[in-house]
Order: structure tokens, then sequence, then C-alpha cells
């Protein structure tokens, strides 16, 4: 099988991403990339480098600087008559494009898959991550998106597969981009950090999430997240939300500050390898989940902790 | 213009799945049922949408068991005018490739200026129908959306991307997909539920869109996740100190 991987980049530079995705790739055989953006050759000859990759197709075009799903699609459709899969990290640009290649082939597409268990054979998560489905695909093509913490990065250094250049139909007129407010962040992204501090709604405001959180998460190099009550209360941004409909991510250690831990949560941090809680409840949810537990007042502990690391 | 709105009938988001001990599926018997919670927040935006007076009529579609009537009986209740029912039996569930095909008919009929879905359905967390759609109309798609802005021909929607926040201008007719953060749905009042029962409902089948659901994915097992093992709860700072320090990170 010949499969065809979308790399995540933002034109200078591969996202991480894309190395769980052609991890997965590769269980199923030969791996093909595609880098689809403006003036983004580095990013092609940096995708070059992964290991286990056959080659890489480049399309650069103006008009797929910003990865609209209108413009990239009839591109990847195109490509897909010589592959049979397409492989999305599960990522937003992932989640938005894979559909629409799916629908304009005539394939339903599998989301999010956990493992690969046979050639049209996955397993992915059901009902919030509360039931794991093993699913067959009937279809002559695969529209696949992978779920990034599922699998192990491929090696990004020592590849060296040939560059070719591809031109697609450019423009579909359909849609333009018109600015973006990227959250500057000097932390460790969220979705690759090894340890992630995470807050909830106990954290009163804004100004408090920031006094407690981020001492602690500077003293650990940890990314900072948060649960959807801490995010839709305003205290931290909405790209900090971890669970079902944020950031699903699975670090060494997950932290959880003043979070309950509703079904919705649990879903996007459960297979984190060590979950450690700090809640004044002690029947809280979270401690069902959780390695380490400690019942108190996270205004004590916290700061006393953040000392005492 | 005229707003579409597709709504899904799935398991409350307050209940805890059960996996069924044959390993078929999660017992939805006797489960409390609601609409999904993205679809709400799409209701909710064409209303708000046509108290602006950008958008004349709101027409709610499910596709579903008969039981999905109460989720249409609930949107209407919330605003929406009108709304069809696309019934299929029991038990039966429509992947999202086929509720885009028969979406895609019903646009071909209604022509919509502008199709609002939920971002995901809870229960099979797909994410994919309002993609789906927009390419089989051939059409730009919003997803994600946290703000929604009709002017004139084209709708500019700012979406909820992984680092923050794009913003992207839409040719319309465009399908637009919510996210949780585009606005707090209402609740429908008494009077509005008892209104609601009067306003049209169309019952129609799949067939009569001519659109085949046969699944093209096959469930082979639904099992329980891998459990994780009970933790132990540390009595102070100093104990979680000694412990953390072990696991290396500090």
């Amino acid at each position: 099988m010949k499969t065809l991987v979308w790399v995540e980049h933002d034109n200078a530079h591969m996202k991480d991403a894309t190395l769980a995705a052609v991890t997965a790739a590769g269980k199923l055989g030969e791996v093909h990339l595609l880098v689809a953006g403006a003036n983004c050759r580095a990013v092609a000859d940096e995708a070059a480098k992964i290991a286990g990759v056959g080659k890489v197709h480049l399309a650069d075009n103006a008009a797929y600087e910003h990865a609209l799903a209108e413009n990239i699609a009839p591109l990847v459709v195109d490509l897909m008559g010589h592959h049979d899969a397409f492989i999305c990290p599960a990522t937003t640009t992932g989640k938005n494009i894979a559909p629409r290649v799916a629908a304009l082939l005539d394939v339903m597409q599998i989301s999010d898959i956990l493992s690969v268990e046979g050639d049209k054979t996955f397993t992915r998560p059901i009902y919030a991550g509360n039931a794991i489905a093993t699913v067959e695909s009937s279809d002559a093509k695969l529209v696949i998106t992978v779920r990034g913490t599922a699998f192990e990065k491929a090696d990004a250094t020592s590849g060296s597969a040939s560059i070719e250049d591809v031109s697609g139909a450019g423009d579909a007129g359909l849609s333009s981009f018109v600015g973006s407010e990227i959250a500057e962040s000097e932390r460790p992204e969220l979705t690759s950090a090894k340890i992630i501090v995470s807050g909830g709604r106990a954290l009163k405001d804004a100004e408090t999430f920031e006094q407690v959180i981020t001492p602690l998460a500077d003293k650990l190099g940890a990314g900072i997240g948060a649960s959807r009550a801490a995010v839709d209360a305003g205290y931290v941004p909405n790209d900090y939300q971890v669970g079902q409909t944020g950031k699903i991510v699975a670090p060494e250690v997950y932290i959880a500050i003043g979070i309950s831990g509703a079904i919705q949560h649990l879903a996007g941090m459960k297979d984190s390898k060590t979950i450690i809680a700090i809640n004044k409840d002690e029947d809280a949810p979270i401690f069902q989940v959780a390695d380490l537990g400690l019942v108190g007042d996270l205004y004590k502990i916290v700061p006393e902790l953040t000392e005492k690391l | 213009m005229k707003i579409l709105v597709p709504v899904k009938r799935v398991i409350d988001y307050n209940v805890k799945p059960r996996v069924k001990a044959d390993g078929t599926g999660v017992d939805l018997a006797n489960v409390k049922m609601s609409m999904n919670p993205f679809d709400e927040i799409a209701v909710e935006e064409a209303i708000r949408l046509k108290e602006q007076g950008k958008a004349e009529e709101i027409l709610v579609v499910s596709i579903g068991p008969a039981k999905a009537q109460e989720t249409l009986r609930t949107a209407l209740a919330m605003g929406a005018d009108r709304a069809i029912l696309v019934q299929v039996d029991d038990g039966t569930e429509v992947e999202p490739l086929a509720v885009a095909k028969i979406l895609k008919a019903i646009a071909d009929e209604e022509q919509p200026g502008l199709v609002l879905l939920g971002k995901q359905a809870i229960d099979d967390d797909s994410n994919q129908t309002g993609q789906m759609l927009a390419a089989l109309m051939a059409r730009p798609q919003g997803t994600f959306a946290n703000t929604v802005e009709v002017d004139g021909d084209s709708v500019t929607v700012k979406r909820e991307i992984d680092g923050g926040l794009e913003t992207v201008k839409l040719a319309l007719p465009a399908i637009v997909t919510t996210d949780l953060r585009l606005n707090e749905p209402r609740y429908a009042s008494l009077p509005n539920i008892m209104k609601a029962k009067k306003k049209p409902l169309d019952n129609k089948t799949p067939a009569d869109y001519g659109v085949d659901t046969a699944p093209r994915i096959k469930t082979l097992k639904v099992a329980e996740p891998p459990v994780r093992q009970a933790g132990i709860k540390v009595a102070d700072v100093d104990e979680l100190v000694a412990k953390i320090k072990a696991l290396g990170i500090a």
C-alpha cells in the first residue's frame, strides 16, 4: 500500500505532529509525503530527512499558504490517483482537510486512529474515549486521521527522500485567508510537552491562574493546560483546553490542579503516563485516574510544592 | 436567506456510556438522549442571525430514528421555523458520508445560503459531516467557528485552530461548523415548547433522496478502554515532592 501523509508546517518548519502520522503510515506500507504551502521548500528539505519516507511531493503555490481546505483538497485528490491512503495528523488542519478529501473520493474517513491492526483495520476512540472501537474499512482508498499521542514519533534525521515538485489547480476561488492571532509562547507546545501543569475552575480568575500555575510550570519546564471550565471562565485562551473538544495530550507527567475530572476532560489526558491530582474534594473523579493524589487547598499546596521542588 | 441546521440525537453528555458485554457497541437502551451540544450551538447561531435580520427562515434536519423528532421539536422550540426528519430504523447508524449526501440532496431542494452544523457529534466523535457536505456541495467551509459574521454575499468566520485563532472569508453559500465558544444556547420556554408542536415537521426517508446508507465501515468490536491502576493518596507536600523527584522530572 502506498500512503500519502500530510506534512503539518508553518511554511518555515515542519511540526512534530507529522512524525506520529509517518509512523502510522509506515505500518501500512510505502510512505510519501505532501508538503503544500508557499515558499516552503525548507519544509520539504526537513521532511525529506524523516526516516522511512520514499518521496516528498512539494506543492509550492501562494494558494496553499494557509492550508485552506477548498484549495488543498483538489490537490490531494489529484495525488490520490496513485496512492492508496491519505493520512493526516488529527490536528485542526488535518481535521479540516481530510473529510473534504474523503467526500471527494467518495470514501468514509476513519478519524483519530489509535492503532493499525491490519491493512484496513484500525482502533479509534468513541464516546469521549469511554469506548474503543475496532473498525474495518470496505472502501477502495483510505482516508485517515491519526491521534498523535498514540504513535511514536518517526526519526526525523536519518532519511534521504527525493523531492518532486507537483503543481495543483491552485486557488479554488471560494475562500480567502484574512488573518490569524497566534498565541506567542516560550513554553513547550501542549501536545508535545513532556510535563503539563493544568488548572481548573478552582483557580478563580486569570490573575490567580497565572500566579499559582505559572511558577510551578516554570520550575518544571512544563506546558500549561486548562479544563474547559477554566477556558470558558476566561482564565486562559481556548487553545489551552485539554479534553474531548480541545487538545488530546499524553505527557510523561500531567499535574491536574483544581480540576474535578469530568468525562470531557479525562478524554483528553487519561493516557498520560503519570497523573498527579491536587484537589480539595477527596471524592473528585480525578482521583480515580490519578497515580498520586493530594487532598487539600491548592492555594497552600501549590506554592509550597513549587518552593520545595 | 435560508439557514439549514442539521441536528443529531445523541446520548446525553452527562451520561457515562457503558460498553455492552458482548462487545457489539455501547448500551443505549433506557439511556437519556439529548441534542448534540454542538448542534444546540448551531441552532442558537442560526436564530441569532435571524434576529439580526440576516436570515428569513431556519430549517432544521435530523437523520435518525422516529425519536429524533423530539430533537427537532427542541430546535423548533428554540426558534427554528420548520423541520425535516429523515427517518431510519431504530438502531441504524448512518455514517457521516451518507448523512452528508442526504444533506446535499436537501440543500439542492432548499437552496440555503448557509448551513450551520456542530463541529462533531459526541457519540462517534468523527468531526467529518460538515467538511464532507462542503465538498459534495463544492462550497467553502468554515470549521470550528468561534465567531460568525454574515455580510452581503460572504461570511467571515473566526476559527479556533491549534495555537490560536484564524479568520477566513467565505463566499456564500457556505458551510460553517460550530465550536464550543461560538455562543451560549438559549433554553426553550414553556410557551415556545407548546408552539413548537404546531410547527411543520416533514417525514422523509433516505430513499426519498436516493441515498444509499449502507455502512462503508464495519465495527468489528467495541471494548472498554484500558483501566488505569488505582493510585495512592499522599499525606502532605513533602511526600508529594519526594514522589515527584522519584519520577525524575525535578
